[in-house]
């Protein structure tokens, strides 16, 4: 029984702990709303003692449903610390916008219970459920600020579409079973290696769908259309939880479904990501030039982003993986800050969006500018901040495995894509100030913006740590 | 070298000096006093460490010295190293020489946002002496893009009416450079599976590889240099960046391309260098002749200096890809000439400009009745950049052209023609600025240089003036480097021959 249980402690103390504090909440109100975000960041924090620890070998329960190794500890390390980022920086949000209500942090709980399921998924059937239980979670507070507009079309978008992508992905699955008769990963690889790679068509289908369904997910081209209109409807916080966590645990799931069951096949899949990235990468560095609103801008980063990571994925190496984990790190931490800002945005206590609501910011608040600024030349790729040491190791990956038309592609977009962060460099530096934003911002999100601005800031200096737990997650997906 | 790590701290000091002035707080004017202090004070301080590193510096080697290595990802090989030769000894001084300077020409210059100003002007000299003493070249790309950022905010803050066009321009143009030569690193970690830089040097790579590097480290450093058709942000950057700014970019950041053939492309790719020598003489010999003549049509004190600039790293580059030592010598002390004199020229015009707010040539004329000093500065600098001999600029050009001579004749006459329109671009703005007749009513009352500026003046005079009476000073440091450069370069020992052979046809 505990050798059953163990490995999935810290999901089933989230579980307990997302319906014990719905119950609380139902009986408090809507006043306990602070007091139960508390409770769930406290809950994150438990969660991440319970996973972190020295590095264990694999280990699946379930009947093999759901697999431990230390790939699914990094990521699930890496959506633990954004999840909780995020709630922390949107409660300032949630007050002043007649957003509290208890359901909120509950169901943030609840999306990332789902998204430890996804990481930790060895099974077809246990990564939908995974997936399932995130994306409802995330429809939801997508629309939560009910009596806007743009809030629930944002919803409505993410949810409908989201459907789609769910049922492709279920479909995909459904063939993949079909034709080989298993839902297992590790028998499915089994299979494809006893098969040296052949695989019949209908598998091929199968996993173009599953493809399509998880790029989906992370918003990469050609699915990425619902991206900016959610990025943009979204309340501000929700729109920072999206950019980081699910998108971590997606490319997460992404990882383990190509290279562990479909590892063999490499030769199938490689051309489809190698697609999806030099086209995820080109769409968001041209898309966001044209944008004045600065959500919308963000969501055609984290597309470009997205490419990206890909680009260590589609090397299908091990210094390939841990370039994309090193990189869905850093770019959580400058994700989280760049959206800290966005969250400072506010005049006359309401948020403003507009680029140009930016102008003159290094006037009249320098050390939000000076943040900013940090993060979007780190975005940018610009060393020697954190941004830079992310591009590094995937493009290396990518030229140790002979892609050299996706490295000259990928670092050519990322000139285009400087273009649009430099933008923004040069609203707040250079134009003449606007009015200047409330003060103060709030001490939580100072507190976190002036963290992972020193994150990114200084990242050159200690980046062994990070590279070394990389590496060890990435030896846990191929030995 | 147990003792205190003499480079790192030169290189680290100013960023120590930044965070200070990062933490003055107050009103502006007493900010404002304290900020330039310190800036000054720092900057004074990382050149006197820098003194030291010349006088402890050991001239009958090649070896790099006071050499310093910290495993940073050791798995991945990549270390914090870093280390001086002969080639990069004045480099490093060129740039802890000009700060100061520099952030005296800014005292009233700059006005408005001095802590930032000299902040970002600190965080600048870090990442100049860093790019000279790295010997690693993930360390050297870090700092040597990094540089784009202080400068970046250098000209979009404090720069002309169009700053954001050119800032952007210069931005982005040095970016995509940038981008191949990060391709080109990552190639070469592929091949050797380091990037510190000596290793780098011996190791051999294939030849029809070293096409492919080669031209991505000419795609970065050709724009830096910047030789022609990529020069066009050079211009731009010039005229909107502030004095200061203006001064560095042309004293300093101009270096970084003919830096990066001298250490990367010559040792690390001999075969492809020689194969491509006749693309470098062509693009240069253009550069040579066509900037110059652009530089007679400019009605833009600046832009005109600009242009010369980009003459003068023609002959540069034609002098490093002469593949002997004449050549290279004439190449490092002409770039060591340019560094001073171009920075001085644009002062010279900074001091106008700040007078009258205006860079036309036509606004001027007639200034030595008013302004004798100045136009005794301005002749010297003028002279200096046509190589007049007793400047430095002269030992340069003649040391680089004799390189050439023995290489291929042809591109020697034709750069020598280089040698002709210098005189006139220049002579011709010195008589249209500063002879004639004082007739324009605003410069009735201009004032000549006070204390400050021949301050700032003079250390620059002394040093345009040791470098053309007494170059040896300079070349026997060089030398030695220089020697051991050409070996490696040689690596193919008929280098110069095949040279001669593909340029021949």
């Amino acid at each position: 029984m505990a050798a059953l249980l163990t490995p999935v402690l810290a999901e089933i103390w989230l579980a307990l702990a997302a319906m014990g504090l719905l119950m609380f909440g139902a009986f408090r109100g809507d006043r306990a709303t602070r007091m139960i975000s508390g409770l769930v960041v406290a809950s994150f924090i438990i969660a991440y003692m319970l996973i972190a620890g020295p590095s264990s070998a694999t280990t699946t329960t379930f009947d093999g449903l759901f697999v431990v190794d230390d790939f699914a500890i990094f990521m699930k390390l890496l959506v633990l610390i954004g999840a909780g980022l995020t709630l922390i920086m949107s409660l300032g949000f949630i007050r002043r916008e007649n957003m509290e209500r208890f359901e909120f942090p509950v169901l943030l709980l609840l999306a990332t219970l789902g998204m430890m399921m996804m990481v930790s998924a060895n099974d077809l059937m246990s990564l939908y459920v995974g997936l399932e239980l995130q994306s409802l979670a995330l429809y939801v507070v997508a629309a939560f600020q009910r009596d806007s507009l743009r809030s629930t079309e944002a919803g409505l978008k993410y949810f409908v579409l989201g459907a789609l992508a769910s049922g492709m992905l279920l479909y995909g699955c459904s063939l993949v079973y079909g034709f080989t008769g298993t839902t297992r990963f590790d028998v499915l690889a089994d299979h494809f290696a006893s098969a040296h790679g052949e695989a019949s068509i209908g598998v091929i289908v199968g996993i173009v769908f599953i493809a399509a369904g998880l790029a989906f997910k992370i918003s990469a081209v050609p699915f990425h259309m619902w991206t900016p209109d959610v990025y943009e409807g979204a309340p501000t916080p929700v729109t920072a939880f999206f950019s980081v966590a699910p998108k971590i645990a997606a490319i997460a799931l992404l990882l383990r479904v190509t290279l562990q069951p479909f590892g063999d096949l490499a030769a199938q899949w490689q051309q489809i990501i190698i697609f999806v990235s030099i086209a995820s990468m080109l769409l968001g560095a041209f898309a966001a030039i044209g944008q004045s609103n600065i959500k919308r801008l963000m969501a055609y980063s984290s597309i470009g982003h997205v490419g990206y990571a890909l680009v260590g994925l589609a090397a299908g190496t091990s210094a390939g993986v841990q370039g994309v984990l090193v990189y869905m790190a850093i770019y959580l931490m400058m994700s989280v800050g760049a959206f800290g800002c966005i969250l400072a945005m506010r005049r006359q206590d309401r948020m403003v969006e507009g680029i140009d609501d930016l102008a003159g910011l290094s006037r009249t608040n320098p050390l939000l500018a000076f943040a900013f600024g940090i993060f979007m030349f780190a975005m940018a790729g610009i060393p020697p901040l954190a941004g830079f040491f992310g591009k590094y190791f995937v493009f290396l990956a990518a030229i140790d495995a002979g892609l050299y038309g996706l490295a000259v592609i990928g670092l050519l977009s990322s000139v285009v894509a400087a273009f649009y962060y430099m933008r923004i460099v040069k609203v707040m530096y250079f134009d003449e100030p606007a009015d200047p934003f409330d003060r103060p911002i709030g001490r939580e999100l100072s507190t976190i913006v002036a963290a992972t601005a020193l994150f990114t800031l200084l990242f050159f200096a200690w980046p062994t740590e990070l590279l070394r737990a990389a590496r060890t997650a990435a030896s846990a997906l191929i030995p | 070298m147990t003792e205190l790590p003499i480079l790192s701290l030169t290189i680290f000091l100013p960023l120590v000096g930044a965070l200070l002035i990062a933490f003055i707080r107050g009103e502006e004017a007493i900010v404002a006093r304290n900020a330039r202090n310190v800036a000054l004070w720092t900057s004074l301080i990382t050149f006197v460490l820098s003194l030291l590193l010349w006088f402890g510096f050991d001239k009958t080697t090649a070896e790099f010295q006071f050499v310093q290595r910290v495993p940073w990802m050791p798995d991945f090989n990549i270390a914090y190293h870093v280390g001086i030769d002969g080639i990069t000894l004045f480099f490093v001084l060129l740039s802890t020489f000009l700060t100061p300077i520099c952030i005296l020409a800014s005292w009233r210059a700059i006005e408005s946002r001095v802590k930032e100003y000299m902040i970002t002007f600190l965080v600048l000299e870090t990442m100049m002496v860093g790019v000279f003493s790295s010997l690693d070249f993930v360390l050297f790309y870090l700092f040597f893009e990094g540089t784009l950022i202080p400068m970046f905010l250098l000209i979009g803050i404090w720069g002309g009416p169009r700053r954001v066009y050119s800032a952007f321009k210069f931005f982005l143009y040095t970016l995509l450079g940038s981008v191949l030569l990060l391709l080109a690193i990552l190639a070469m970690y592929y091949v050797a599976g380091t990037t510190d830089i000596p290793t780098l040097m011996a190791t051999d790579f294939p030849v029809d590889m070293q096409y492919w590097l080669w031209l991505g480290l000419f795609a970065s450093f050709a724009v830096k240099v910047p030789m022609w058709p990529v020069h066009t942000w050079l211009p731009d950057a010039h005229v909107e960046a502030p004095t200061a700014a203006s001064m560095v970019l042309a004293g300093v950041l101009l270096k970084y391309g003919a830096y990066g053939f001298i250490r990367f492309s010559l040792p690390m790719l001999p075969e492809a260098s020689a194969f491509f020598t006749p693309l470098v003489f062509t693009l240069s010999v253009i550069a040579v002749i066509y900037t110059s003549l652009v530089a007679l049509a400019q009605e833009d004190m600046k832009k005109l200096i600009a242009y010369s600039s980009v003459a003068h790293m023609g002959f540069v580059t034609i002098g490093i890809f002469s593949f002997n030592t004449q050549g290279i010598e004439g190449a490092l002390l002409l770039m060591l000439s340019h560094g001073v004199v171009s920075a001085a020229l644009f002062l010279c015009v900074g001091v106008i400009y700040d007078r009258c707010h205006s860079r036309d040539i036509a606004h001027y004329g007639g200034l030595v009745h008013r302004m004798p000093v100045y136009a005794f500065v301005f002749l010297l600098f003028t002279l200096a950049s046509i190589g007049l001999p007793g400047t430095s600029g002269f030992v340069g050009e003649f040391l680089a052209l004799v390189g050439v001579y023995q290489v291929n004749t042809w591109v020697a006459v034709l750069a020598t023609t280089g040698i002709i329109l210098g005189p006139a671009y220049m002579l011709w703005l010195y008589r249209r600025v500063v002879f004639g007749n004082l007739t324009k009513d605003h410069l009735k009352d201009i004032l000549d240089m006070d204390r400050r500026e021949i301050v700032i003046f003079a250390p620059m005079v002394i040093a345009v003036m040791v470098m053309g009476i007494y170059p040896e000073i300079f070349l026997s440091v060089i030398r030695v480097s220089v020697e051991n450069l050409i070996v490696q370069a040689g690596g193919a020992p008929s280098v110069t021959s095949v040279a001669t052979a593909l340029v021949g046809r």
